[in-house]
Formats: structure tokens, C-alpha cells, sequence
């Protein structure tokens, strides 16, 4: 059963929304989703990624011999990972200072990998960037919403562009566990327990 | 046997093309990236360094080489005279190297500010040399050429001490480098 371009698009954002429906990618997710705006940086810098890696996997997926397709995968997701590492250091320092080490880890993002495998390798230009930009966009939506709760419950604010939005108003005793790693579990798992009460109705 | 060379090949390629995009990429970034990290990891030093400088300091600035190692010098404008430069030095701390900051006003050698960088001294105790500027207000008025003791911080002895020995290094590179600063800083009359 062939699916349509818009499809492919849409499947990213609600079906097949990488952290929540497939679970994979956990290490960013929980690791970088402190405020909101390392969440959205996180993703689109996978999202660009996961686009770029997409788009060559499929354009040279005809060429490249089986026997040796991971390696050539993982050359094509290294080199975008290290140009977004360059550019974000060229026109975003401040948000690769908090990102860091989490930016050349997107090389081994199971995510990334996953979609070439799994779906560049086998489809089509067109409906391979689609796929790209819809799991990138999924990711980038999940990130932001998992940040959104930490850092609103953890902190009181929402950080958009380096500047803290305080929303609670300054009476707000903070509930620092949510920014902490374990605050990350136990928010992913309601999130998810969310999701799941939302989809089996 | 083609298998083989096919897959030699296609590897080959695109690893080569790769290489050369990012080469390209990072010769096309480089300037921008060290103004970047100079502006969010230095600057803040800089600033306060050279507070009342008519010009931006990370804009106008030059590199020494010596002994293989470049040293940037950031200069400060101050009343249309380029009196004043902020250069890097380096201590030993105990969590490992202190990244200093020290402003030196040339006419008379005096030291108009000492500053901590980068660091990874102990969160509360250490790190006071960056958080708490009266340990390193101490150095203002020295002469840049003979560093005299301060008093340290309580709980860092390390770290004092780390700080002392990299401002007095620094300012024995500073009395040998001075003839070539001096020269530098015509450019920018």
C-alpha cells in the first residue's frame, strides 16, 4: 500500500512520533530538554540531520553496494552532523555552549540511522524528505513539549531566544526535580502514558 | 571481485566528497566561530577589563607569535589612544588550567584588571575567582612586571596560588613581548 507524500509527512508527527510511538533517540530527549529552547534547538538541529542524511541516502541508494551500507549511512549523517556542529558555533555560540556534547552524539542518534535504513534506502527522493522533515519536525515537537513541562514545573519559566519568560510570577517556589535527570524519566513516562490515553480512544 | 572495487569505490567517493565539504565549510566558518567564541567565552573578561574603552576590543585586536604559540592581544581605546591591551595568561589551579584575562595600561606598566576565563576549580570555594572580583581586584595598581603577593582566597589556597603564578608568568611574557606590542599598537592610532 503506497502512502502519499503528505503521508509520509504526517506519519512523523502523531503515528510514528520518534520518542513517544517509537521510542528511540532517548539520550538527547532526556538529556538536553531542560528549557523549552534547547528542546526546539536539539531538534531542529536533527531535523536538519535527519533532511540532509535522508535526501543523499536516497539519492545514492541505487549505488551504494549492500555489504557496505552503514558505513556509507553513517558517513553521509556524520558529515551533516559536523556542518550543523560548525554552523551552530558560526551563528548560534550561546546555544551550542548549553547543547554541547549532545550535537556530534546526533551521529549515533538511532533516529537518524533508522530512517536511512529503514526508509531512505528503500523510497524515493520525494517521499524520503518528506519522511525526513516530518520525523524532524515530530522530534523537534517532542523535545519541546517535554522541555516545556521541565522547565515550567522545574524553573517557573519558559526560555524562548535566551530570554526567561517567567509565567508563575516570582512566588513560584520552584520544583527542581523536574530539571534534574530523574525529573526527565518520570515526565517522559507521563507524557507517554498521555499519548497513549489520548490514542485508545 | 567487482563487488569489491565497486565497493572501494563508492567508499572512497563519498568519504573524499565529505572531506572536502566540511574542509570547505570550516575554512568559510573559522573566523566566524573564533569572533563568536571570543565574544561569549572571553568577552565578558574583556569588557570588564576594559570598561570605558571607546572601541570594541575583540574587533581591534592582534596575535604575537612566539615559540610557535600565538598570543592575542585585544586593545583598548581610550581617549583616542590605544593605552590600554588585555592578553591571555594561563595558571594551575586544582581542577586543572585557569584561563586569566589581564588588562595592562602600557604607559606606566600598572595592571588595570585581572580576570578568570575558563575554569574548572570546585563550585563554591574555587570558582570564587571567577564569581567574587575581590580576590583579583587585589592585582589592580601592580606593576604588570613585578607582580607582589595578595591574600588568598580562604579554602582555595590552590587556586590563589594558581592565579598569582599565572598573572606573573604572563607578566613576564608581557616585559619580553612589549617592544613588539608597542609596535603592534601603532596600527591602530
Amino acid at each position: 500500500m503506497a502512502k502519499t507524500l503528505v503521508q509520509e509527512f504526517t506519519k512523523g508527527l502523531w503515528e510514528e512520533i520518534p520518542p513517544f510511538r517509537l521510542v528511540l533517540g532517548l539520550c538527547p530527549v532526556l538529556a538536553v530538554t531542560k528549557t523549552v529552547e534547547n528542546g526546539i534547538g536539539m531538534g531542529v538541529a536533527t531535523t536538519f540531520v535527519l533532511v540532509g542524511s535522508n535526501f543523499f541516502v536516497s539519492l545514492l541508494r541505487n549505488v551504494i553496494p549492500s555489504k557496505v551500507r552503514i558505513a556509507c549511512f553513517i558517513t553521509v549523517i556524520a558529515t551533516f552532523v559536523t556542518l550543523v556542529e560548525l554552523l551552530m558555533q558560526a551563528f548560534a555560540y550561546p546555544l551550542f555552549l548549553k547543547l554541547g556534547i549532545f550535537i556530534p552524539l546526533i551521529v549515533v542518534n538511532c533516529i537518524v540511522l533508522g530512517r536511512s535504513e529503514a526508509f531512505a534506502s528503500k523510497n524515493g527522493v520525494a517521499k524520503s524528505l518528506a519522511d525526513g522533515l516530518g520525523i524532524g519536525i515530530g522530534f523537534t515537537l517532542a523535545l519541546a513539549t517535554l522541555g516545556a513541562v521541565r522547565e515550567l514545573l522545574g524553573a517557573g519559566t519558559l526560555t524562548f531566544w535566551e530570554t526567561p519568560i517567567q509565567i508563575f510570577g516570582p512566588n513560584m517556589q520552584p520544583f527542581t526535580f523536574m530539571i534534574e535527570a530523574p525529573g526527565a524519566f518520570v515526565c517522559l513516562g507521563l507524557l507517554l502514558c498521555l499519548m497513549n490515553l489520548i490514542g485508545s480512544k | 571481485m567487482q563487488d569489491m572495487i565497486k565497493m572501494i569505490v563508492v567508499l572512497a567517493v563519498l568519504a573524499s566528497v565529505s572531506g572536502g565539504l566540511l574542509a570547505a565549510t570550516k575554512d568559510w566558518t573559522a573566523p566566524k566561530i573564533e569572533y563568536q567564541q571570543l565574544t561569549f567565552v572571553k568577552g565578558p573578561a574583556i569588557k570588564t577589563i576594559l570598561e570605558g574603552a571607546s572601541n570594541d576590543p575583540i574587533v581591534d585586536r592582534f596575535k604575537i607569535t612566539r615559540d610557535g604559540k600565538d598570543a592575542s592581544f585585544f586593545v583598548g581605546i581610550f581617549n583616542d589612544e590605544p593605552s590600554a591591551v588585555a592578553f591571555e595568561g594561563v595558571g594551575k589551579g586544582f581542577g586543572g588550567d585557569i584561563g586569566l584575562m589581564m588588562g595592562v595600561n602600557l604607559a606606566d606598566d600598572s595592571i588595570i584588571g585581572v580576570g578568570v576565563t575558563t575554569h574548572s576549580e570546585t563550585p563554591g570555594i574555587g570558582d570564587k575567582a571567577k564569581t567574587d572580583p575581590s580576590f583579583t581586584n587585589q592585582f589592580k595598581g601592580m606593576k604588570m612586571t613585578a607582580v607582589e603577593p595578595v591574600d588568598a582566597m580562604s579554602g582555595a589556597t590552590v587556586t590563589s596560588n594558581g592565579v598569582s603564578a599565572g598573572v606573573t608568568a604572563a607578566g613576564e611574557m608581557y616585559q619580553n613581548l612589549k617592544p613588539q606590542i608597542l609596535e603592534q599598537l601603532q596600527a591602530f592610532k
